[in-house]
C-alpha cells in the first residue's frame, strides 16, 4: 500500500503511522456533552467501502494527511493535508 | 446420530454408508422468539446454550454466508485462560474449563487439545510481568508456571538461545493451554444446536432491522421479513454495519489480522509458543502445518487479506526466533476482520433498544472464547441479566470510563491494541 503524500509524493505505508478514522480532526468543544465527546472519541462508523482516516507521515515530512482510501479493496485514492482541510493551520 | 468408536467401527466395516448430514436445511419460518444473527463461533454457541442451558425453543441463527465462515475458520486456534484483569481472568477461566469439557458436552471430536502455551520473555521487566501475570491465573485456580531459560530450553530446545539482541530469559508456562480444530468448534456447537431444534438458516443476509417504538420486531433479510421477540447480534467484524441497522453507532473499528501456514512437516513444534520480543505466536496443525500469526496490519480494513510490511515482521520475527523454520516453505496466508474496540476487551451488553442484545468487541481474541461468550451471552438474552463472569463487558464503559478493561495497559484509544 502506498499513500500519495501531497509533499513527499507516493511513499510506502511503512513511512506512515496510521490514527484512524479523520473524524479525529473535528474536536468538539469542551463544552460539549459527554455524548457528544463519547461519540467523538470512541464511536466510528466504521464503513465497509471509501473512508477517510488520519495519518502521520513520521518518516517523511512530519504532515497529517486525510486519505480517503477503501477499507474492502485496500485501495488510496486520495490524501490531502490536514492543514490544507482545515484551513487555519490548526 | 451418535458418534462413538463403536459406531466408527461399525460404519468402517459397512461402507460408511450410514452417516447422516450434521444439521437440517430448515426454511426460515415467520416468526421466531430469538433470533441470533451470525452463525460463527460466538452465534452458534449462544444459540447452543440458548437451548441446552436455559431450555429455549424456537430460535433461529442467520448467516448470511456458510456456517464458521468467517472469524472462526480464519484464526490461529489458540486456546488458553492467562489474562490478568478482573473481568477477563474469570471470564477466560470459565472458558478454558468448557472447552475441557466441550468433546464430551457436544458428542463431537474438536481436537482439542492441551499441549501447553509458553509466552517468553526477554528482560527483568517482562519477567516481572510475567510473574505477576502468572500469580494473577493462580489465584484464579488456573495454571502457570514460571521457566528460566533453562527450563524453556528442555520444552523447547530448537529456540536461538545463543542469540545476543533478544536473549531468552525464560517464558510463562500455561501447561492447560493449547489448539482446538477451529472448524470442528464450530460444526460441533451448530450440530448441537441443530439437536435441540434450533433452525441454522444459511445464505440468510440480514439487512434491516425492525424496530417500533423502542422494541425490536424482527429484522429483514433477503429471504424475507422474519419476527421475533429477541435479537442478538454476533457479528464480529461486521458490527458496525448491523448495529447501524439498529440506528446505532459502535466503539469498534475493524481492523485485518493476518496468519499463515507452512506446508505439512513432520511433528517438531509441541506446544504454542509465542515471543516476547515482536509480534509472533506459532503452533503445529496436526496435519502437520506451522500456523502462525502476528500483529494487526494497523489500518481498518474488511478485505480479509493484508499488505507486506506485517508479513515481513512476522517472518523477521520468526526467523529471529526459530531459525529452524527458515527451510519450511509458506503455504497460504489470509486475513481475518477483527471487531476493535478500544480498550481491547469485548461487549456482551444489551443495547438502548429493547430485545436487542450484542455480543461484539473481541478483537484478535475470540476464538478461545467462543464457549464462554456463547454461555454469558445466551445467559443475558434469556434472563436479562449479566452473567458474572462477563459483568465487566458493558457498552457504557468507554463513555463512563468506568470499568474499562485495558489487559495491556496501553490505553483505552483506537489504535492503540
Amino acid at each position: 500500500m502506498r499513500i500519495p503524500c501531497p509533499i513527499c509524493g507516493d511513499r510506502d505505508r511503512r513511512e506512515f503511522y496510521y490514527v484512524g478514522d479523520a473524524q479525529i480532526i473535528n474536536r468538539p468543544s469542551p463544552e460539549a456533552s459527554e455524548d457528544i465527546w463519547n461519540d467523538y472519541l470512541h464511536n466510528r462508523d466504521n464503513p465497509a467501502g471509501v473512508t477517510k482516516d488520519l495519518w502521520y507521515h513520521e518518516n517523511g515530512c512530519n504532515s497529517w494527511l486525510v486519505v480517503t482510501r477503501s477499507t474492502t479493496t485496500h485501495e488510496v485514492q486520495h490524501a490531502e493535508l490536514v492543514t490544507k482541510l482545515k484551513g487555519d493551520g490548526s | 446420530m451418535r458418534f462413538s468408536g463403536l459406531k466408527i467401527l461399525k460404519e468402517g466395516l459397512t461402507g460408511n454408508k450410514g452417516w447422516t448430514n450434521h444439521w437440517r436445511e430448515p426454511e426460515p419460518k415467520q416468526e421466531y422468539d430469538i433470533l441470533i444473527i451470525g452463525g460463527g463461533g460466538h452465534g452458534l454457541s449462544t444459540a447452543y446454550y440458548l437451548a441446552k442451558n436455559h431450555g429455549l425453543k424456537n430460535i433461529a441463527v442467520l448467516e448470511k454466508g456458510y456456517l464458521g465462515g468467517g472469524n472462526v475458520g480464519r484464526n490461529t486456534t489458540i486456546v488458553r485462560a492467562n489474562y490478568f484483569l478482573p473481568g477477563n481472568s474469570e471470564f477466560y477461566s470459565h472458558s478454558l474449563k468448557l472447552w475441557e469439557g466441550l468433546e464430551h458436552d457436544l458428542n463431537y471430536n474438536v481436537m482439542h487439545s492441551q499441549r501447553g502455551l509458553i509466552n517468553l520473555f526477554h528482560s527483568d521487566g517482562q519477567r516481572d510481568a510475567f510473574a505477576r501475570r502468572g500469580n494473577a491465573m493462580i489465584n484464579q485456580g488456573d495454571d502457570a508456571i514460571l521457566l528460566d531459560t533453562e527450563g524453556v530450553r528442555d520444552l523447547l530446545p530448537y529456540l536461538d538461545f545463543e542469540q545476543v539482541r533478544f536473549p531468552i530469559y525464560g517464558g510463562l508456562y500455561h501447561p492447560r493451554g493449547g489448539s482446538a480444530r477451529h472448524d470442528a468448534v464450530a460444526w460441533g456447537y451448530a450440530r448441537g444446536a441443530d439437536t435441540r431444534g434450533v433452525d441454522l438458516i444459511q445464505n440468510c443476509e440480514v439487512t434491516g432491522i425492525d424496530i417500533s417504538q423502542g422494541r425490536v420486531t424482527g429484522v429483514q433479510t433477503n429471504r424475507g421479513q422474519i419476527s421475533a421477540k429477541k435479537v442478538g447480534i454476533v457479528v464480529a467484524g461486521r458490527s458496525g454495519q448491523v448495529a447501524a441497522m439498529a440506528g446505532m453507532r459502535l466503539p469498534i473499528e475493524s481492523h485485518v489480522l493476518q496468519a499463515f501456514v507452512t506446508e505439512g512437516l513432520k511433528p517438531c513444534i509441541d506446544h504454542v509458543v509465542s515471543f516476547g520480543m515482536g509480534h509472533f505466536y506459532i503452533s503445529q496443525s496436526d496435519k502437520g502445518g506451522l500456523v502462525f500469526g502476528g500483529d494487526l496490519d494497523f489500518y481498518a480494513s474488511y478485505a480479509q487479506r493484508g499488505n507486506l510490511p506485517m508479513k515481513e515482521h512476522v517472518m523477521e520475527a520468526g526467523m529471529t526466533l526459530m531459525p529452524m523454520i527458515g527451510k519450511a516453505r509458506v503455504l497460504r496466508s489470509w486475513g481475518g476482520i477483527m471487531d476493535m474496540t478500544p480498550d481491547g476487551s469485548p461487549i456482551i451488553d444489551k443495547t438502548d433498544i429493547e430485545g436487542l442484545y450484542i455480543d461484539c468487541g473481541w478483537c484478535y481474541g475470540g476464538f478461545k472464547a467462543v464457549p464462554a461468550s456463547g454461555f454469558c451471552f445466551a445467559h443475558l438474552i434469556a434472563t436479562e441479566k449479566h452473567h458474572e463472569f462477563a459483568s465487566g463487558f458493558r457498552l457504557d464503559r468507554f463513555k463512563t470510563g468506568y470499568g474499562l478493561i485495558d489487559e495491556e495497559g496501553t490505553g483505552s484509544q483506537h489504535n492503540l491494541h
